[in-house]
């Protein structure tokens, strides 16, 4: 059983930091503020939601597991929010997104993209 | 593994560090400033100083960052520009940096048997002696609290006079009263950096308003847990007074200043800000009027121990209380400032 729960954990620890790499990269590498959050916020929260079932597989039914739930429920009402109102102020800023959506530059060109 | 996580954790320190001298732009250096001090705040975890990382992470990375925000909004965000390379900062701070560097040669390997602090008699006496005299858990309580109690006084009291420092510098009463009636037409809300003034009670902002709603009867839950099981656990005034100012700074800037300043006026918080002290000092002088020291806690009671519990328990709340109204004096001050001002800052 104890077996079962180590390949548990290895596998949920694997696929979370894939997530965390995945957001990493997507950081560094998209175009603008708007892709940047949007690896930022999204793979994040998963990632940590992953890595602490991982972990809870570990403690078992203990309080230690019930901390990490309330660790997964903040993380997953904070940092949505978090990028959210990250978007929300630069758009009304006046942040034009670079891309227009379908693949290809927007048209509009940005004025003021100081995203770097 | 550990030695692995320290040296990470520093590296990344040091190139926070850098990065904040190297950056121009101020909002991007207090971003980094509060990274920075959320790696400190980890530091500290894995030195099992929980306590005080508790503190570095809630003023440090949360409170502080705040306020740079807030004088931020104030001031602009662009470094002026400074061409000609001065020499005696460089050389003042080389030799300080040099100094220091020289000074850790001196230093005991972390976790060696034989330091002065491990082999103290003080040491000693509070890891044996306190669970007998003062009967909690959590040693970093009994010592700050009880046996070094007079010390925690003074701090209080420099938190104390910190805040009526600021208050009195940056409120500027009548000043600011005259701007307030311009605004009682068109309510503004308070700086906050991350929204328009404009855009506040318009379907965009329903997200963060839930949200913050949702978070924040529990930050003010944890509070309140840090704040009463100190004795047992990390924590202490210090901490839940920081826990429970964020929780009110994160509701204004959600949700406006002036509201928040209608829910806990600052005249409120001045009584909360000198109630603290008092209190801790009332402590201290019943505890005279009852026959024994000052803040001796032992006269409290008919038990020694029952009477520390509850010197204890006071003496903290008396912490916590200052601490928070200090922390909401120091906020009020300056988000007042850039509200005076926010026609000028957007």
């Amino acid at each position: 059983m104890d077996f079962i729960l180590d390949i548990g954990t290895w596998i949920s620890l694997l696929i979370g930091s894939f997530f965390l790499l995945i957001t990493g990269f997507g950081l560094l590498r998209f175009p603008d503020l708007y892709t940047r959050i949007h690896a930022g916020g999204m793979a994040d929260t998963l990632a940590t939601a992953i890595i602490c079932f991982g972990l809870a597989l570990q403690s078992g039914f203990t309080l230690i597991s019930v901390k990490l739930l309330f660790i997964v429920i903040f993380v997953f009402l904070t940092s949505p929010t978090a990028t959210y109102a990250l978007a929300q102020a630069a758009f009304v800023a006046g942040l034009k997104p670079k891309l227009d959506g379908f693949g290809g530059p927007a048209k509009t060109t940005s004025t003021n993209a100081r995203d770097d | 593994m550990e030695e692995f996580t320290d040296i990470f954790l520093m590296l990344l320190l040091v190139a926070g560090s850098l990065a904040v001298l190297y950056v121009r732009n101020l909002f991007v250096a207090t971003m980094l400033l509060s990274a920075v001090s959320f790696l400190m705040a980890l530091l500290f975890v894995t030195l099992d100083a929980v306590d005080v990382a508790f503190t570095e992470a809630a003023v440090g990375a949360g409170i502080s960052t705040v306020l740079y925000l807030g004088t931020l909004a104030l001031v602009g965000s662009n470094e002026r520009p400074t061409a000609k390379l001065s020499v005696i900062p460089l050389l003042l701070s080389l030799s300080i940096g040099g100094a220091l560097v020289y000074a850790t040669f001196e230093m005991p390997t972390i976790g060696s048997p034989d330091t002065p602090v491990q082999t103290s008699n003080v040491t000693k006496r509070f890891v044996e002696v306190s669970p007998i005299e003062i009967g909690i858990p959590n040693m970093v309580t009994s010592v700050l609290a009880s046996y070094r109690g007079f010390d925690t006084f003074g701090e209080t009291t420099v938190v104390f006079t910190a805040a009526i420092g600021v208050l009195l510098i940056l409120s500027q009463k009548h000043i600011r009263r005259r701007e307030d009636d311009e605004e009682d037409s068109t309510p503004r809300p308070a700086v906050s950096v991350e929204k328009s003034h404009d855009q506040v009670g318009s379907p965009h902002d329903l997200i963060p308003h839930v949200v913050s709603k949702i978070l924040i009867p529990f930050i003010f839950l944890f509070a309140f847990y840090v704040q009463f099981h100190g004795d047992f656990g990390p924590g202490g005034g210090f901490q839940a007074g920081v826990i429970m100012a964020a929780g009110f700074i994160l509701y204004s800037l959600i949700f406006g200043l002036h509201i928040t300043k209608q829910i806990l006026p600052l005249r409120v918080v001045e009584l909360f800000l000198a109630f603290g002290v008092l209190l801790y000092g009332g402590v201290g002088i019943v505890s005279m009027i009852k026959g024994g020291n000052f803040l001796d806690y032992n006269v409290l009671s008919a038990d020694p121990i029952a009477g520390q519990h509850i010197g204890i328990l006071l003496v903290e709340l008396g912490v916590g209380i200052t601490v928070t109204a200090a922390m909401l004096a120091i906020f009020y001050g300056f988000a007042g400032r850039a509200q005076g001002r926010g026609k000028d800052v957007n």
